[in-house]
């Protein structure tokens, strides 16, 4: 069993801990995108939103690269006396938050645009300090949009593959997340197993499809005030 | 300079010039009237801090603005109450209310339950905005204004997003606010009737410009007034209820001259605003006997001017300055009455209506 466990923990801590990095990266730049008026905005836009369309392998090749010991792995490795930060759980995490990035974005700064600028308008002019109209305003009314962010984004972790395979390699307890432990079943034609996972992930997607649509529901039922 | 509020921006927003330098008293409702796209909402806004122009903004003996100081929103202590309600949809009614009030350190001077009862809300307060009329979500938003403990309140246009009967019901509330609260107001509006009923300053406003600033009567009568030349022109005077007769007229003095309402719901020692239509007044040498006209009063012809082809506009003064109305007659019958400026002249008054009960 411990052949299951392992990459099913090792995804859950991968998923949990990117989500968290997603959100505290995620949403300040979903605020920022959604109210600057830099006209540059949408190309910083578009840079964030690349893993949508470039191929796994692209963005993991890349990744191997920075996270190497000639790139910025190796400059902070030195740091924490490792010699690259490829083939690692801690590159995996980063290579995560990149690759996910978008998915959390775009629902919190579509729900922050909706929003529209007036309530936090109104909370000023009632003495809110602008991290309080944050709290106090802007979370609650964008609810379903960062859950949906928080949703999408570990989702997205949990299936990720080809950048894993690129940047993290197969290493039992370290990178071997579920995704490359199937992977490794089929090609060792152990078919049990990889069923097994293969089914757990089936059920995990589709609760989390209908998880993101009720929320969706939920906030288009919002009325406004 | 602590008991007013003096406004002087100059800079563009967007594509719009604005240019204005006025003083508005610390006390009562001071309106800021014109055309849409004449600046009164940037006005507003910028009081507010939520529009950054050049100038300077000072409110009662304390600066907000000048070339080195910004205060932001949330230091400013001002309630705003704007065109749409804005109730935070995800708070009751209660939390609504308490939302300003939680946040400022000023003394509460202003209590929940008065403004609860001040503006009838008792019978909201648990229930959620998504759940009220447009009326009561405007009454709302302008109770949890003044629960901020505000020097000034700043409204802008909070009448015009309401259907007729909506107005109906808020406006009684807002004569009540004014009577009852010594916070002075900035209204911003479009409606003609609105500042008749309610300012008691008036600021003119045009393309960006003040065309005229001062003391309602004032600014409506004087002879440059650009509100003059409008066909639903109208005078307001301040007057106090004298004595009801026994047939139900209510009998309002201004200054010396007695006033004929018909009215209920009046007591003697009331004070009233009464208001009379250009358009409804005509000029008589003599007092007519046999006339259906209850007021006929005598007047000084101040002066007269031109009014389009066929018409002449003449302003009538009360005796002892006790205040001003404005006339509109045809050409001939100025001419046929052969009306000079100085002249006196009885001035019946086919309908004279009651604005507000103050």
């Amino acid at each position: 069993m411990g052949e299951l466990w392992s990459p099913i923990r090792l995804t859950l801590e991968l998923a949990s801990i990117t989500t968290v990095l997603l959100m505290i990266v995620g949403t300040p730049i979903a605020w920022w995108l959604a109210w600057s008026s830099w006209r540059g905005k949408e190309i910083v836009a578009s840079i964030i939103a690349l893993p949508l369309v470039l191929p796994p392998t692209v963005l993991g090749f890349y990744l191997l690269i920075a996270l190497g010991p000639n790139g910025l792995g190796g400059w902070f490795g030195d740091l924490a006396g490792v010699r690259t930060f490829a083939f690692t759980f801690e590159g995996l995490v980063f290579g995560s938050v990149i690759y996910s990035l978008p998915f959390a974005v775009q629902p919190i700064r579509n729900s922050f645009e909706a929003m529209g600028k007036r309530p936090l308008e109104v909370a000023a002019t009632l003495r809110a300090s602008p991290w309080d109209r944050f709290v106090s305003v802007a979370v609650p009314l964008a609810l379903p949009g960062l859950l949906t962010g928080a949703v999408l984004g570990f989702a997205h972790t949990v299936g990720e593959f080809g950048v894993i395979l690129m940047i993290g390699g197969n290493i039992p307890g370290e990178t071997k997340v579920l995704s490359i432990a199937i992977y490794d079943f089929v090609e060792t034609l152990r078919w049990r197993e990889a069923h097994i996972l293969s089914a757990g992930m089936l059920v995990f997607s589709f609760a989390v499809i209908l998880s993101v649509s009720l929320l969706a529901r939920r906030a288009r039922n919002r009325v406004p005030a | 300079m602590r008991d007013q509020i003096s406004i002087r921006l100059a800079g563009q927003l967007g594509q719009f010039d604005l240019k204005v330098d006025f003083a508005a008293p610390m006390h009562g409702i001071t309106a800021l009237f014109g055309p849409s796209g004449c600046g009164k909402t940037t006005i507003l806004r910028s009081v507010a801090g939520l529009n950054r122009i050049p100038g300077e903004i000072r409110v009662g003996g304390e600066t907000w603005q000048n070339e080195r100081l910004f205060l932001p929103t949330h230091k400013r202590p001002i309630g705003y109450v704007f065109q749409e309600p804005s109730l935070f949809p995800h708070l009751s009614v209660r939390q609504n209310l308490t939302y300003g009030a939680r946040r400022t350190k000023a003394k509460h001077a202003i209590h929940f339950d008065d403004v609860v009862e001040l503006l009838g809300l008792a019978h909201l307060i648990d229930r959620w905005p998504t759940h009220l009329s447009g009326g009561e979500r405007q009454r709302v938003s302008i109770g949890r204004a003044l629960l901020s403990q505000p020097r000034l309140l700043l409204m802008d246009e909070p009448l015009s997003a309401l259907d007729r009967m909506a107005k109906d019901e808020i406006l009684p509330y807002f004569e009540a606010l004014h009577s009852s609260l010594k916070i002075p107001i900035l209204l911003v509006t479009h409606d003609i009737s609105e500042v008749e009923r309610l300012a008691d300053h008036l600021v003119l406003l045009k393309s960006g410009r003040v065309q005229a600033s001062g003391r309602l009567s004032d600014v409506l009568t004087a002879p440059d007034s650009p509100l003059a030349t409008r066909s639903d022109f109208a005078a307001v005077l301040p007057g106090l209820v004298d004595r009801i007769d026994p047939d139900g007229i209510a009998v309002v003095k201004v200054g010396e001259t007695e006033i004929y309402l018909l009215a209920d719901s009046l007591s003697p020692g009331d004070s009233v605003r009464v208001r009379i239509a250009a358009g409804d007044v005509s000029i008589a040498r003599l007092r007519a006997q046999d006339s259906s006209i209850l007021n006929a009063v005598p007047v000084r012809v101040l002066g007269i001017e031109p009014m389009g082809v066929s018409e002449t506009g003449l302003l009538l003064g009360l005796p002892d300055g006790a205040g001003q109305f404005r006339a509109r007659i045809s050409r001939r019958s100025t001419a046929r009455l052969n009306l000079q400026e100085g002249d006196k002249v009885i001035a019946q008054i086919k309908s004279v209506s009651l604005l507000a009960n103050r």
